[in-house]
């Protein structure tokens, strides 16, 4: 027997299901298809100038592509294989790290250390924040042009400071460490402060609590810096060193001008020449484009490896 | 509503297409018919006034300048469209400096002779007209300004190293590179902390530059390496840089303007257009300290100047061809010498009072004109230069003889050199 279960009336008569009228579902097209829509811009722009150029150089790095060559021969990976013998290169990827390295490292230290100043109660606190910013505001060729200046090898300012402190003078051109000392100088000058006020926004949102807790458990000012700041700052600092390190890596403009003649060769016997600058070099002075776009490719690849690595160890190193 | 949006759309977008239309199909054609002629030019050509005196002749005619303030961007410009192939201005500049790559390119560009009008074939000096003819006798180009070469020298620093400081006694220091470098000796060993010349560079490219052979022989054959010239160009120049002649200054570089301020050398290679530059380095703080006389070592040499090409991309190549040997006649130089100083390469232009008759106050009211007229026809040839001779005179040698003099070892520094050229030609 089956029971048959009483039709319940729930106080209207069973119709098919409605038509929803015409605006409504011009609506449900709307909530569909919109949020593609409004996104659109951005994956049709990177598309267009962001995904295609990095393809495009892809497929022009295994060309021998001169620029206003009539039709480049296909030469598959020659151009990587020239690349990974040349001096210049390996020259160039040394000076990069080097000069990454000479202004990254003491730049977030010096920036972690400047935020906790500032975090703390000082007169005049806005003015003391935005004064470090101050030099991240100035143009950057101006900015270059005269570091280029104080660090003239003959009659540059630093030099005559050196030798009044009886210290003889540095050839900041022509020896390789000096180089990447005053171009390092630059990038920590511009970049500091910045980095200052991130970490300090950063700093600003460790909840006061942890801190008073600290206090009360009998932590000095050192240890809750290192247990409670430093770990705290975590995130921001992954952000800061992996932007820092793809900006570093990129490093062009300062070398292009510390060059006094205003060549791209970084240096006499390139003493300071980064990996974009050679880059340049290839491509608008050398005009082969394929060649200049393996050292592209390179780069990129580096510049991805590198800035996972730093991503791994700020991980692990800052608990 | 929807349906008028609609066709609001359809209007705007037909009338810009038909206006794309207009503007492509008549890229050479304006409204009112005439041709559209465009020219190319970087720096001060010195024509803005020669283009209306054109156009007031030709009324069919309208010139459009495209002009670049910069050498560089001008030329980086042209190779990468030649390169796409469109997009070029119906005339092209050309500085000297970025010859070797328009040679290399010399296919893309028309043949003078064949589309343009008859030249008298003596118009310009020899070498220069000689500079931009391709192997098989083509003429690509045709010669606007020139940089001849004298000596510039500190008449006050000269006194005091006991050396002759009239123009005319100094010319026998000038008479060869080896009395120049002699004389160099004697300067800096009477006048300490001043020297000789301003940049090894500066003064290796005029030697190297008066050789018949250079760094690449007729053939596009590198010979850096078996050419003993530029070998011995480049012992008696680092030679110098070791005994302390050089102020080691690079040139064009904010230290190198320091030292004109600061007098630290006594000589420097002077092109024409060079005394512009010494008077705005040097300030009027030195007026009347440096000189300039008509001799230059080993006979002349040139520095700069430029000419009018026509690459195949234009569609109007024939007028085009016709302005330009317009342009270049000696009449038109002669005035685009008076309104920007461009100093010209044309033969009958070098004979003009105009010119002939031009002063300078900052260098002593020399008569600057002649001086350098005499100078242009001490040239003896163009050197021939090869696929990458300017990269290798930029990027190779420049650096290499820079490097001598921060400290390098001459031997190996003429090692690098060597290696860099055979890259750089490769």
């Amino acid at each position: 027997m089956t029971a048959v279960l009483p039709k319940v009336d729930r106080g209207r008569e069973q119709e098919p299901r409605p038509r929803p009228p015409r605006r409504y579902r011009w609506t449900r097209l709307d909530t569909k298809v919109s949020p593609y829509l409004f996104v659109a811009p951005f994956f049709v722009l990177f598309g267009a100038i962001g995904l295609f150029p990095l393809l495009y150089t892809a497929y022009v790095s295994l060309f021998d592509w001169e620029v206003g060559a009539d039709d480049p021969a296909f030469i598959g990976l020659d151009n990587y294989r020239t690349l990974f013998e040349d001096d210049q290169f390996w020259n160039a990827l040394f000076n990069t790290f080097s000069i990454f390295l000479l202004s990254s490292a003491p730049q977030i230290v010096v920036a972690v250390l400047i935020a906790a100043l500032l975090n703390e109660n000082l007169r005049a606190r806005t003015g003391w924040r935005m004064g470090v910013l101050l030099p991240y505001v100035a143009s950057l060729v101006a900015l270059t042009i005269i570091f280029g200046n104080l660090f003239g090898p003959q009659y540059g300012l630093v030099n005559d400071v050196l030798t009044a402190l009886g210290f003889g003078p540095v050839d900041w051109q022509a020896s390789t460490f000096g180089s990447h000392v005053a171009i390092a100088s630059m990038v920590n000058w511009r970049w500091t402060g910045y980095n200052a006020l991130i970490v300090l926004a950063a700093m600003q949102a460790i909840p006061r609590e942890v801190h008073e807790a600290a206090l009360v458990d009998g932590a000095g000012p050192l240890r809750r810096f290192f247990s409670i700041t430093l770990p705290m700052l975590k995130p921001t600092l992954i952000f800061v060193i992996v932007t820092s390190t793809i900006g570093g890596l990129q490093i062009f403009t300062e070398p292009k001008l510390f060059e006094p003649s205003g060549g791209s060769g970084g240096g006499a016997e390139h003493q300071y020449q980064t990996v974009v600058l050679y880059l340049y070099q290839s491509a608008f002075q050398g005009l082969d484009l394929g060649y200049a776009s393996s050292i592209a490719w390179v780069l990129f690849l580096i510049v991805i490896a590198v800035a996972g690595l730093n991503f791994w160890i700020t991980r692990r190193a800052v608990k | 509503m929807r349906q008028r949006w609609v066709s609001v759309l359809i209007c705007a977008a037909v009338s810009a297409a038909a206006t794309t239309a207009c503007g492509s199909g008549g890229a050479s054609q304006t409204q009112d018919g005439k041709t559209e002629l465009t020219i190319a030019t970087f720096n001060e050509f010195g024509y803005e006034e020669l283009f209306k005196e054109y156009e007031a002749a030709h009324p069919d005619i309208k010139i459009t300048q495209r002009k670049t303030g910069q050498g560089q961007p001008h030329h980086q410009n042209l190779f990468t469209k030649l390169g796409a192939g469109s997009g070029l201005a119906d005339i092209e500049g050309v500085e000297e400096g970025y010859l070797s790559q328009v040679m290399s390119k010399s296919g893309q560009f028309n043949d003078l002779k064949e589309i343009g009008p008859q030249i008298e074939g003596d118009r310009w000096l020899k070498w220069k007209t000689e500079a931009i003819t391709t192997k098989d006798g083509k003429l690509i180009g045709y010669g606007t300004d020139i940089g001849p070469l004298a000596m510039c020298y500190r008449k006050d620093l000269f006194q005091q190293a006991g050396l002759p400081s009239d123009p005319e006694g100094v010319k026998a220091l000038f008479a060869t590179w080896d009395s120049y470098f002699a004389a160099g000796d004697q300067f800096i060993a009477k006048v300490p902390g001043v020297a000789w010349f301003d940049s090894a560079a500066q003064v290796f490219n005029a030697m190297h530059n008066q050789h018949e052979v250079g760094y690449y022989d007729k053939s596009d054959k590198l010979v850096v390496d078996t050419n003993p010239a530029i070998k011995a160009d480049w012992t008696a120049v680092t030679a110098a840089v070791a005994k302390g002649q050089s102020a080691r200054l690079a040139a064009f570089s904010n230290e190198w303007n320091t030292g004109f301020k600061l007098g630290k050398f006594a000589t420097k290679t002077c092109p024409s257009w060079m005394l512009g530059v010494v008077e705005t380095q040097a300030g009027p703080e030195n007026k009347g300290k440096w000189a300039v006389t008509d001799a230059f070592p080993n006979g002349g040499g040139n520095w700069g100047g430029s000419y009018l090409t026509v690459p195949k991309q234009s569609k109007n190549a024939k007028k085009a061809a016709e302005l330009a040997a317009w342009l270049t006649a000696p009449e038109q130089q002669i005035k685009a010498f008076k309104a920007k100083g461009t100093f010209p390469s044309q033969v009958k232009a070098l004979d003009a009072p105009e010119l002939l008759e031009q002063t300078n106050a900052y260098f002593g009211d020399v008569k600057a004109g002649a001086l350098f007229a005499t100078q242009a026809k001490k040239v003896k040839a163009a050197q021939y230069k090869g696929p990458a001779d300017g990269q290798i005179q930029e990027t190779v040698f420049s650096p290499a003889l820079q490097s001598v003099e921060q400290g390098k070892n001459a031997d190996e520094a003429w090692k690098t050199a060597v290696e860099g050229a055979q890259k750089a030609a490769k």
